[in-house]
């Protein structure tokens, strides 16, 4: 319980940005117009556009709060917020939990510069600490150094890494460290990749590949593909989804540094749009500040 | 993602006021609504996307429609003219110390390519016969020293580090000295990935600057960035007055909006581009390039410019008079080829066109080499053959290929499409002169 309350007042503090710039221009907004008229939803229309909602998301949240307000003839200050609350609330909760099944295979993508290594080694402390066997894989043979990052953070953690030079192919890694795995009775088998723009043809080419390795092993393993997006990226971060998803069939979402910027409203157009669950967040820099994505809490937090 | 989006919306919104001298505050502010959603699609930030439009207001309204344009291209081009003002209006350029050494520094967030950058402008600078010194002062993520030393061995460039227990101000002092005593004419500084949030790191960069008062601090900006660019770029700025601009990662399909938003807020221009992941993938900055892509429309007034300066005011008149009469011919049909050819490479005119994206031409030919082909054929014809394709009977088809080295298919394709054309032509002979005048490019 103790942990939650933590958990919740850390999200509330790297939250505290984006819900200024988001509850508090709502609360402000509600405040001083009597009425609900096309100058107050033009103004809400800036506030969430402003929060990084995207155009699309926006204008759907629009007309249903238009919708709902009509319909049940709504005056009362308060409840105005409350719609638009429950209207999130509904975008962002997952009809199905997922559940991890152990052991398992979790496949690391996204474009430069997200913090996909950084995420990987979080997330590699949180299973470590449920007491699971851990390896990594260092499947960014790509960029100068990619490897010793990730090896560094082994070291630290104290877990096993499987490694090729740079310039290896990366699906050799990846084979190797299935291989692996499978000796080692490895719980989570955790994959590194380089970072890639996703309109480049043939390195998401190279994705899939990587993704069929693993689809190989599919009686060992379940497997995971977690796509890294970073909380700062506009509405791109939606076309990323996209693209990658068709690459590898993404089963989740890691919005990472969700800490420091205003911008935790990226989260709802991703989900709007794509119906792609959103699992963990990264909000800080130490270890432990990757978290399960709550979608209750995070609402309740934002507003 | 439909990119042209602004070009074909403002077309339609403007169909109605084909002939008009001159935009009214009516005709404006359906196409300001039009050119907000396009920036705000773009991730341009909401408060610079009003102040825009607000000028454009300013601007559009009363404004004459140049003789060339329609009412839509007018306002495109207002709205071009300012993107590309606001971006800066020539390309800037690197400053150098006149004497001494040169030191830029690299800032900015967490992943937006510092140490990468930090690589390739020293590999451009270094191209340019100068001595470079690369400095690493990113103590913090594990691995960066290394990955700025396998960059700096690449592409032969040394690398200054003191391990990541020094702290980087005294980094970036004994690499000053060590850049004096060696006689390096540039010294380029790598520091850490931080929030613009965080007091205590940004304090550091702070105090790397005043230890070495740097000729440029140039932040580096990931393109895709959205609206919290203006926040980051204003708390960089406001700390370091930074000097300049890096946008990262432009290569992507992002718009790109974040460089407006960066440079109205700051005023600061970008210097330099990154556009892939090789050494050399760094280019300076083309302000009217961005603008256009920012709107998503293709760089629809290069094609107007150039249509203009290359199409022959009097040819033109005389096509259109075949075009109405129906007398278009094979011979008509091959000038016509030429003009285009005159305009530049057809891959590199297809690609001006906005809505015509890469993708949706791949099963498209045409190609130059395509282009090459039918007027080999146009030229194996007889003058008779020319003026009256109805005669091409098999025979003819068949000496005209060997003539030209082509097949008979060939052959018929090309008949067939000049017969398409001529079709096209005999709609539009339908229309009126008024609006034949503005046609004057059968491809467009």
């Amino acid at each position: 319980m103790n942990n939650e309350n933590n958990f919740f007042s850390k999200l509330k503090n790297s939250l505290v940005k984006t819900k200024n710039n988001f509850s508090g221009k709502i609360d402000q907004l509600i405040n001083y117009s009597g009425v609900y008229d096309d100058e107050f939803f033009e103004e809400l229309e800036e506030i969430l556009i402003l929060a990084d909602l995207g155009v699309e998301t926006t204008n759907t949240i629009i007309n249903k709060t238009r919708e709902r307000i009509q319909i049940d003839n709504i005056k009362d200050k308060e409840k105005v917020k409350s719609v638009i609350k429950e209207i999130v609330r509904e975008i962002l909760i997952d009809d199905e939990v997922t559940s991890f099944k152990y052991p398992m295979v979790i496949l690391v993508v996204g474009v430069n510069g997200v913090g996909k290594t950084t995420t990987i080694a979080k997330l590699a402390n949180l299973y470590k600490k449920q007491g699971k066997k851990v390896l990594l894989a260092a499947g960014d043979t790509f960029r100068a150094a990619a490897v010793e990052q990730i090896t560094i953070w082994s070291q630290r953690l104290n877990i096993d890494i499987i490694r090729n030079d740079q310039g290896a192919d990366p699906a050799s890694v990846i084979y190797d460290a299935l291989q692996a795995a499978k000796a080692r009775k490895t719980d989570v088998l955790i994959c590194d990749t380089a970072g890639r723009l996703h309109n480049k043809d043939n390195l998401m080419s190279e994705l899939s590949k990587i993704n069929r390795v693993i689809a190989n092993e599919s009686e060992f393993f379940t497997q995971y593909n977690l796509l890294v997006l970073d909380a700062t990226s506009g509405t791109n971060a939606v076309n990323q989804a996209n693209v990658f998803n068709q690459a590898t069939k993404l089963d989740g979402i890691v919005l990472t540094k969700l800490d420091g910027t205003s911008k935790g409203g990226i989260v709802i157009p991703i989900k709007s749009q794509l119906k792609i669950p959103i699992h963990f967040i990264g909000v800080g820099e130490q270890m432990d500040d990757l978290q399960e994505f709550d979608a209750s809490t995070f609402v309740d937090a934002l507003f | 993602m439909i990119f042209d989006g602004l070009s074909n919306k403002l077309q339609d919104t403007f169909k109605k006021l084909k002939g008009k001298g001159k935009l009214s505050e009516k005709d404006i502010k359906e196409a300001t609504r039009e050119i907000k959603i396009a920036l705000l699609e773009a991730d341009v930030n909401f408060k610079v996307v009003k102040d825009f439009v607000k000028k454009i207001n300013e601007r559009s309204i009363g404004s004459e429609v140049l003789q060339s344009l329609t009412p839509g291209q007018q306002v495109i081009k207002i709205v071009n003219d300012e993107l590309t003002n606001l971006m800066g209006s020539a390309n800037s350029q690197l400053s150098f110390n006149s004497k001494g050494i040169t030191s830029i520094m690299l800032v900015g967030l967490q992943g937006a390519g510092k140490t990468t950058t930090a690589g390739k402008l020293a590999n451009l600078i270094k191209s340019q016969g100068k001595k470079v010194l690369l400095v690493a002062c990113d103590i913090y993520r594990p691995a960066a020293i290394k990955q700025l030393q396998v960059l700096g061995e690449q592409i032969d460039v040394s690398v200054f580090s003191l391990g990541n227990s020094t702290s980087p101000v005294s980094i970036v002092k004994s690499a000053m000295k060590h850049a004096k005593e060696n006689y390096f004419d540039i010294v380029i500084v790598d520091t850490a990935g931080r929030l613009h949030i965080d007091e205590e790191l940004m304090n550091e960069l702070k105090y790397i600057k005043d230890e070495i008062s740097p000729t440029e601090i140039l932040l580096n900006v990931d393109a895709m960035t959205g609206q919290d660019a203006v926040t980051v770029a204003e708390s960089f700025d406001e700390k370091l007055d930074i000097t300049g601009i890096i946008l990262t990662k432009l290569d992507g399909d992002t718009r790109g909006g974040a460089a407006l938003s960066i440079t109205s807020v700051t005023g600061k221009h970008i210097k330099f581009v990154g556009v892939g992941e090789k050494i050399t993938d760094l280019e300076s900055f083309h302000p009217d390039r961005m603008a256009s892509r920012i709107l998503g429309m293709g760089d629809v007034l290069s094609l107007i410019e150039k249509a203009q300066s290359n199409f022959d005011e009097d040819k033109a008149m005389e096509l259109q008079e075949k075009f109405r009469k129906q007398q278009f011919t094979l011979e008509d049909f091959k000038e016509q080829m030429q003009q285009m050819k005159s305009m530049g490479s057809f891959s590199d005119i297809l690609e001006m066109i906005p809505g015509a994206n890469k993708k949706a031409l791949q099963g498209v030919d045409v190609s130059d080499k395509e282009l090459g082909k039918s007027e080999a054929i146009i030229n194996s014809m007889t003058k008779k053959e020319r003026q009256n394709p109805e005669i091409i009977n098999a025979s003819r088809r068949k000496r005209i290929a060997a003539g030209s080295g082509t097949r008979v298919q060939d052959v018929n394709k090309l008949l067939k499409g000049f017969e398409q054309s001529k079709k096209m032509m005999k709609q539009f002979s339908g229309m009126s002169n008024k609006k034949l005048g503005k046609m004057k490019f059968p491809f467009m």
